[in-house]
């Protein structure tokens, strides 16, 4: 566990007060560009002296201003991968990552070894090449391999996507998420791409100016209508952990069990039992009063409305309560008043579609 | 302790024979005696320099310290003085009777005025700015995110400095070598002021030059030494673009 309580002021004026806490897994520091996440992450990895705060992990205090304690940052064992991917540019491949493997302490987690970390990421052809010769997609897969490969007690990854294309974005992602299930250390994830989030993250923190605005696990804020950084996306919508019960290939479906339900989705490739997590986002939801029929949509389901909240001037967000799952739906004030929806009311809750975030 | 020669001064004069050798482009053996001399001053300049140099260069580019413009201002005096003033605060302060050169040659048996290492300390003296400068340039070019890279992975600060920042701005150094070098070659004001012109003891090229102009019938000496000094620029220069071209593909910018 993670504990992290942070002042700064700069000059300018701007100021960051921040206290969060980071369980294991993946901990996703989620705000627009200036809000203050990379310099979270330079203060937790001690390359940068905050005016006041208090850094431990697993009780181990880091950085202390009342006890004006500061572990320097090239004892803390904190793995970082920045945006650009930083490689030295005068080592090789196979020398960038044993760099930091070299100056591990004895006394850190293991994980994985350098064969295993080279063959997760897809390195191995590159290992006697020098960083100038890589694409940007393989010099950040070197990045997160000599991250790893550290010994890290802590793994940092500042907006690792966030200097590539989306092309090249999709080719790396898979990687981050190979290297989130072989880390023994807890991730700091930093990014403003919800995507990424929704992919990796256990745990958000959400950031705002310089402020913690909310911080819990992911589908538990995915669920909340009053963080319009998250509610005003096109994509906010509620999350939802599941496991694939099994696949219809004839028809060319798969069975999905969530807490409150089944669902129907279009094949997937992954094997029955494997744990899923899935966006249903607001706006691909649709309410019913009696059960449609003759219809495409292959997910209806019943539900009770909890909450009425406002979306807009002119929408609103049902808070559909199914079993102890909770859905977002986006719809208009019109809609409310034509079908009287209230608080209590049962409805069925039309999914148009789902999309996939991570396999777990 | 070594007997005490008693101070001297050597009036500027040509002592090169005015035997006109066989070939007329063959070098007499003062000559090869100024350019070996040369190569001597100038390549101890540049080894003496380039420590503090380098040291000085990083304090300036990634340290913020009470006195850090005055560290500036003097290291870059040399280039602004003229040559005569910098070689005659040398022998105000390391002369036999200056504050620093009477305990040096009292307690230690040092001599620095009118010797080979009293030039090759006026050289370095003057050369050491141009390589702070070549150093510092590199060095503020250096994105510090790689050291804070090597910091994350565990490399100490001497660790770091070692395996990352001078690798990184060894081109930045061997530019700053090469030119105190070719600078070095050439020193005049400050070295004839500080250690004279003593031949096979500090007459080097350039003040073998100025002797043979000032002597009748030195002309064709002076010609003959300048073509020297010529060919050993362009040599120095080609070697520095070829050091460099293979440097830079070592570290990976080709």
């Amino acid at each position: 566990m993670l504990e992290v309580a942070l002042q700064h002021r700069w000059p300018g004026g701007f100021t960051l007060d921040v206290a969060f806490t980071a369980p294991p897994g993946v901990t996703a520091l989620f705000g627009p560009s200036g809000c203050g996440k990379s310099t979270i992450l330079a203060a937790v990895a001690g390359l940068m002296r905050p005016d006041a705060g208090r850094v431990t992990l697993d009780g181990a205090p880091w950085q202390d201003s009342t006890t004006r304690q500061h572990l320097p940052a090239e004892r803390r064992g904190c793995g970082l991968v920045f945006q650009d991917a930083r490689l030295f540019p005068h080592l090789s491949v196979r020398s960038n990552l044993e760099y930091g493997a070299r100056r591990a302490p004895a006394d850190r987690p293991a994980g994985p070894g350098f064969g295993a970390v080279v063959e997760m990421l897809g390195i191995g052809a590159l290992l006697d090449r020098r960083p100038a010769g890589l694409s940007g997609g393989e010099r950040q897969r070197v990045a997160l391999g000599r991250a790893l490969l550290s010994r890290p007690r802590l793994l940092l990854l500042d907006e690792p996507l966030a200097a590539l294309d989306t092309a090249r974005r999709a080719e790396v992602l898979p990687f981050l998420a190979r290297l989130r299930d072989a880390a023994p250390a807890p991730i700091l994830y930093v990014t403003h791409a919800l995507e990424e989030v929704d992919a990796l993250a256990d745990h958000l923190v959400l950031l705002q100016a310089g402020r913690v605005q909310a911080a819990g696990p992911l589908e538990d804020l995915a669920a909340r209508t009053n963080l319009p950084q998250l509610t005003n996306r096109r994509d906010a919508g509620a999350v939802l952990a599941c496991t694939l019960a099994g696949h219809d290939a004839e028809r060319g479906l798969s069975t999905l069990h969530f807490a409150g339900g089944a669902l129907r989705v279009a094949l997937r490739p992954e094997a029955p039992g494997t744990a899923l997590r899935l966006r249903i986002r607001a706006r691909d939801v649709a309410v019913a009063t009696r059960q449609p029929e003759a219809i495409s949509v292959q997910n209806i389901l019943p539900a009770e409305v909890t909450a009425i909240d406002p979306a807009g001037p002119h929408e609103v967000f049902l808070r559909l309560g199914i079993g102890p799952a909770t859905l977002l739906a986006r719809i208009t004030r019109d809609a409310v008043a034509r079908l009287e929806l209230a608080p209590g009311k049962s409805v069925f809750a039309l999914i148009k579609s789902v999309s996939f975030d991570r396999a777990r | 302790m070594p007997p005490t020669p008693t101070p001297r001064y050597v009036p500027l004069k040509i002592t090169l024979r005015n035997t006109r050798p066989a070939m007329p482009f063959a070098l007499a053996s003062e000559e090869w005696q100024a350019i070996r001399l040369s190569l001597l001053v100038a390549g101890q300049a540049v080894v003496w320099s380039l420590p503090p140099a380098v040291l000085v260069a990083w304090l300036l580019a990634r340290t913020r310290f009470p006195g850090r413009g005055a560290l500036d201002a003097l290291t870059h005096l040399p280039l602004v003085l003229p040559p005569v003033v910098t070689g005659w605060l040398l022998l105000v302060l390391l002369g036999l009777r200056g504050p620093l050169g009477a305990p040096l040659h009292e307690w230690l048996g040092i001599r620095l005025v009118f010797t080979t290492a009293g030039a090759a300390l006026a050289t370095a003296v003057m050369t050491f700015p141009l390589i702070v400068r070549a150093v510092r340039l590199s060095l503020e070019a250096l994105d510090p995110g790689l050291e804070a890279a090597a910091r994350s992975l565990g490399a100490g600060a001497w660790d770091r400095f070692l395996t990352i920042t001078l690798p990184l701005v060894s081109p930045g150094i061997l530019a700053g070598a090469v030119t105190a070098f070719a600078a070095g070659l050439g020193e005049f004001g400050a070295v004839i002021t500080f250690a004279a012109n003593i031949p096979g003891e500090t007459q080097t090229l350039p003040l073998a030059i100025y002797a043979a102009t000032q002597t009748p019938g030195g002309e064709a000496v002076a010609a003959r030494l300048a073509l020297c000094s010529l060919a050993l620029a362009v040599a120095g220069l080609l070697l520095a673009e070829a050091l460099a071209r293979r440097l830079n593909r070592w570290l990976g910018r080709a």
